[in-house]
């Protein structure tokens, strides 16, 4: 079976900053996968690098087994759309919900919009009252579920989420992550998701990849974090932060 | 009276309020609780109020807001009837606040020592060596590895668990009696935030402060402080002790306890909060 997302040592330098140093992932069709690090862990770069918006060193990056170059078609947007993480600032403040979410379906060329629009703002549970607001006047969760519809009104087959729920209030964040996991089973969409949070990677993924300074720490199975089948110290420590303070006596 | 039991801060039904043009908006509605000497814990979500309570303790409230209560002593002194030269005098020498992020709340042209040592001369009469000398005692109580080197930089230069490190040595610097903590660990990775927190907890137990933190994280708080408040539309809805946490009675808390993903639990989809009308009544 063809990869969804297949890396092959990667390399991004920004100036002299090797941000990725050589790494390598494999996520399979349907699959939903985690990236979890510390800040300048590179995580993030990985996933924009997929993304197109990373200076790309050497390597390779290949979607649905086509290999991609420095430029990105149409076609590649239209199987993979991206999830940022602030969504105070990825929504346009001088246009409607409606008009964000019609700017995807003109550049492809969709002459059903209307229809689009709506089934779109349904399927993320806003419903057709938020239609002509501006993200102002929204709230954070609101906002996030904007971005949503917008990534899946193309109907791509990959989603490349960062950090989606890391600027919401714990609450929201729930109904947020099971907004994903709803849209995912329904659309069988592929997930490349990162997080600095391994609750949240754990509860969302099958598999993670954890990573430290631009490298590849290891790779695991959701499950071995669960039983703490980890080999590196690094995993070892961001698993006892997770756990909260510990107060030494 | 021990020092346990004496009371630090006594606050009596705590009212803010902001007059905006479309109507006043109440942002804490009657909030009372009282910290002696201990690890005190305001919990809530985003708007829920619990960062306005403690500016309003701390005095910084933006000017056009308006602030009521029966009461708000510290060591029985009234923060509402005090001139403002007396409170500028408290602020930063026996009441002190750390806030979230060091990159904004640092003077960026300033150095870092400087700063500190601004903290003390503004307090005490000392001499610029002995300031000097202090605020490197400081660093290293903070434990920077090399207070000498780090005295000189810009905030810019550090990294954010650094910062934050010179900013409680900041706060610490002048012995305060009490310290209010904004999210003080928010903006720094997880494993930098138990480093943060360690050294907050040593200080804070050895120099017999009271303390409160205030965080949106319900886990965090009730692993790091003795008793909680859980703070919800402006509101007070349940007071605890943080190794009760596991039975508490409001539903608000037990649904923002269960709405967060554990690691080992698989519940699919996660339980929601379910935002009941009168919680906020």
């Amino acid at each position: 079976m063809t990869s969804a997302i297949a890396v092959d040592r990667l390399e991004v330098i920004f100036d002299r900053f090797r941000a990725l140093k050589g790494v390598s992932l494999d996520v399979q069709p349907g699959e939903s996968f985690g990236l979890v690090g510390e800040s300048g862990s590179g995580k993030s770069t990985l996933l924009r690098a997929i993304a197109g918006l990373a200076p790309v060193a050497s390597g390779s990056i290949a979607v649905n087994g086509k290999t991609l170059g420095t430029r990105r078609d149409k076609a590649f947007y239209r199987e993979v759309q991206m999830v940022f993480q602030d969504p105070y600032g990825s929504l346009h403040p001088r246009q409607t919900v409606d008009r964000l979410l019609q700017e995807p379906l003109a550049i492809h060329g969709f002459a059903d919009g209307e229809k689009r629009i709506q089934q779109a703002l349904d399927e993320v549970g806003l419903g057709n009252g938020f239609r002509f607001r501006y993200s102002h006047q929204l709230s954070g969760g609101q906002r996030q579920r904007v971005a949503i519809a917008r990534a899946l009104i193309l109907e791509p087959s990959i989603l490349l989420l960062d950090e989606p729920t890391s600027a919401l209030d714990a609450s929201v964040q729930a109904e947020v992550l099971n907004l994903l996991e709803e849209v995912r089973r329904r659309r069988k969409l592929t997930f490349l998701m990162v997080s600095h949070d391994l609750a949240i990677i754990t509860h969302m993924c099958e598999r993670l990849m954890v990573m430290q300074s631009g490298e590849a720490v290891e790779n695991l199975a959701a499950s071995d974090l669960v039983e703490r089948r980890v080999t590196k110290d690094y995993t070892r420590n961001l698993l006892r932060a997770s756990d909260g303070f510990v107060r030494t006596a | 009276m021990n020092r346990e039991t004496k009371t630090l801060l006594d606050v009596d039904d705590l009212r803010v309020t902001f007059p905006t043009r479309t109507g006043v908006i109440e942002a804490v509605r009657g909030v009372s609780f009282s910290l002696g000497r201990e690890r005190l814990g305001i919990v809530g979500e985003s708007g829920s109020g619990k960062s306005q309570t403690g500016r309003a303790i701390m005095g910084v409230t933006p000017s056009q807001a308006r602030i009521s209560a029966n009461k708000l002593a510290f060591d029985g002194i009234d923060l509402l009837r005090i001139s403002p030269r007396e409170r500028r005098a408290l602020r930063g020498n026996r009441i002190a606040m750390i806030l979230q992020d060091p990159k904004y709340s640092l003077d960026p042209v300033m150095s870092i020592g400087r700063q500190i040592v601004e903290t003390l001369r503004t307090h005490e009469r000392v001499s610029k060596a002995e300031a000097r000398e202090r605020a490197l005692a400081m660093l290293e109580a903070v434990q920077i590895r090399d207070p000498k080197r780090v005295f000189d930089l810009h905030p810019h230069e550090v990294s954010g668990g650094m910062g934050q490190r010179a900013m409680i040595a900041m706060m610490l610097i002048a012995g305060p009696e009490m310290m209010i903590a904004d999210e003080p660990t928010s903006a720094l990775d997880v494993t930098v935030q138990l480093d943060v927190l360690g050294i907050l907890d040593k200080l804070v137990s050895d120099r017999g402060m009271g303390l409160i933190f205030i965080s949106h994280d319900l886990r965090l708080v009730s692993s790091f402080c003795d008793r909680v408040i859980v703070m919800y539309a402006g509101k007070v809805v349940e007071q605890l002790k943080a190794s009760e946490l596991g039975n508490a009675q409001h539903p608000y808390t037990r649904g923002l306890l269960n709405c967060m993903p554990k690691i080992g639990a698989d519940r699919h989809p996660l339980p929601v909060l379910d935002r009941k009308p009168e919680w906020a009544a």
